[in-house]
């Protein structure tokens, strides 16, 4: 069962501003979706390995050389506010 | 001649021979997507500028006597999910709206290398969430077909502007059949390769351990010839496969000797009640006419398929909401809410520039993700699908190709299943199974229903295996007529 406050707490934690028609709906949607997924429960997995990835990967390891970037204009340039060369957010600490 | 709707191949070889110019084949190209497009929506941005430049440096090498690339002069398009420098890209979503990537996909600059054009960004569900193109951000995309209809999704755009000869080819991306599921639904070749098969560096992320790109041709030999140009290790995508890419141009020409010795599995479990009777009477004599060339068919049984959907929306809905954490309104795209604190910043700007179905999969994404759902759903799928693939592990120790239907109905209605998520998800049932296993997969046009809808057939191969899907769509394709057909002149 999920309820409003499901909804509020999960939307909270994924950062979404919901409306409240919005978050009724998604409500719904949720409970029908995740009642259709129980039916893994049934399977047993019971020392199953996980499986994290579809080939078999050694973690590559790179040079570590010095290579060119972006420059901090370029980074920058599609910034919604910038002031010199920084990312302009809400003020996060108060004085 | 009417260039656009020659086969890529061709195209190229009209442009390495002087018979056509580079710069003919992009002004074709764009008169038709400026008459048509208006109203099939298959484009998103048209880069009529840049394509007429490039077209330009194309021809000037052809004077040259330079070599101009496998694809020297040919209009492609691309996916709105690939970065592209200085060329807008969305991902269908509004939280990207206007933005001008500082980089090029490693696809993209590949295909710039091997002389190709690029048209434009091709429309598609925000952020590939979806099965019919209903869920971009900006503008419906219609089936050739039967404009009353879906194109299938997500890549919709890239399979209806090949359909329709508004790009000789297209690239698309699959995480649960957004590749081949279009492709079936509007009438061309898709390829989704094996996991890792091509880099992902500069593919906008929805699923890491699903994701995947792959061409989409109106013949067998195109979509060949695309993958040849994109596959291959880049030392730019950590999962990307360190193993040479074979020339599939040739297994396709091998078709032609036939299918002997080919062995043909038939999973029972994907023919079921419920299946539209022309599908399945389409793929059961693709099936047959396989045998024809040659090949043996066997009945496999991959006993977990009823439970690769729920598998599937688990893992791909964990790993999107974590993927899309990055739309935070700081380094670019939409931002709102900048008067209150930062957190406030962050759920404005995500709750107005998310649409419908991307905020329902991130909820459920966090919801599975969530401390102390972790085992019971996220590791659980993950376990799940692992039994997937020890399916087909099992199956391809008997047979070297599976055949399915790719669809369980033809194109439907726009706005049929709009209102139903879980029917919309349930419908990806063929497709869904491929990538979770890894394995390549392509969807084959293999017929048309009554009313004159395209129908697809899926060939599944083991890992790293695409000359096997190429070898059998190509002896298929060159013993019937259905990517012949076009839907508009």
């Amino acid at each position: 069962m999920i309820t409003r406050e499901d909804v509020e707490e999960l939307a909270g934690l994924a950062r979404l501003r919901l409306g409240a028609a919005e978050a009724e709906r998604l409500r719904g949607e949720l409970q029908s979706i995740l009642a259709y997924v129980e039916k893994l429960q049934a399977l047993d997995t019971t020392g199953v390995e996980p499986m994290t990835h579809a080939v078999p990967l050694d973690c590559p390891l790179r040079e570590d050389a010095a290579a060119p970037s972006l420059s901090a204009d370029e980074a920058l340039a599609a910034a919604p506010a910038r002031v010199d060369d920084f990312f302009v957010v809400p003020r996060i600490i108060e004085k | 001649m009417s260039l656009h709707y020659l086969p890529a191949a061709r195209q190229a070889e009209l442009v390495r021979r002087r018979e056509v110019s580079a710069r003919e084949l992009a002004e074709a190209h764009l008169g038709r997507i400026a008459a048509l497009d208006g109203d099939l929506g298959t484009y998103l941005h048209v880069d009529a500028d840049g394509a007429r430049a490039r077209a330009n440096e194309i021809d000037r090498a052809v004077a040259r006597r330079d070599d101009v690339g496998s694809l020297g002069g040919v209009p492609v398009a691309l996916k709105d999910i690939f970065v592209t420098r200085a060329v807008p890209t969305t991902a269908g979503s509004r939280i990207l709206d206007g933005w001008r990537p500082p980089y090029d996909a490693t696809v993209v600059a590949r295909l710039r290398q091997a002389g190709a054009v690029i048209l434009g960004k091709l429309n598609m569900d925000e952020f590939a969430m979806g099965s019919s193109n209903e869920n971009s951000a900006f503008r419906p995309c219609k089936n050739p077909w039967d404009r009353a209809r879906v194109p299938g999704g997500s890549s919709g755009g890239s399979a209806a502007s090949v359909a329709a000869g508004l790009a000789a080819a297209s690239l698309g991306t699959d995480t649960g059949g957004s590749v081949r599921q279009p492709a079936s639904l509007s009438g061309v070749v898709g390829v989704k390769p094996t996991y890792g098969r091509v880099s992902r560096y500069g593919v906008i992320a929805f699923a890491s351990s699903l994701d995947q790109v792959g061409p989409l041709g109106r013949t067998v030999e195109d979509a060949a010839l695309l993958l040849e140009v994109i596959a291959g290790h880049d030392p730019l995508d950590a999962t990307s496969i360190p193993a040479i890419v074979p020339r599939y141009r040739d297994d396709v020409a091998r078709g032609a000797d036939g299918l002997g010795g080919l062995v043909v599995g038939l999973p029972r479990e994907y023919f079921v009640p419920g299946m539209d009777a022309e599908v399945e009477r389409a793929v059961r004599a693709a099936v047959a006419g396989l045998e024809t060339l040659g090949a043996r068919v066997r009945e496999i049984a991959l006993p977990h398929t009823e439970y690769a959907v729920a598998c599937y929306y688990l893992v791909a809905t964990a790993e999107a909401s974590s993927n899309l954490a990055r739309y935070d309104g700081v380094r670019y795209g939409l931002r709102r809410g900048d008067a209150g604190a930062l957190a406030d910043m962050y759920a404005e700007t995500r709750g107005a520039g998310f649409g419908a179905e991307v905020k329902r999969r991130i909820m459920l994404g966090t919801y599975v993700l969530r401390s102390g759902y972790y085992d019971a759903y996220y590791r659980k799928a993950q376990q799940v699908r692992t039994l997937i693939k020890r399916d087909f592990e099992r199956a391809f120790a008997e047979v070297d190709v599976v055949a399915t239907p790719v669809s369980p109905t033809p194109a439907f209605r726009l706005g049929e299943k709009t209102g139903d998520p879980l029917a919309m998800y349930l419908a990806d049932i063929f497709t869904i199974s491929a990538p979770l296993a890894g394995l390549p997969a392509m969807s084959v046009p293999c017929g048309f229903t009554a009313a004159g809808l395209p129908i697809g057939l899926q060939l599944i191969g083991r890992t790293l295996d695409e000359p096997t899907l190429f070898r059998v769509a190509g002896a298929y394709e060159a013993a019937n007529e259905w990517t012949t057909r076009r839907p508009c002149p």
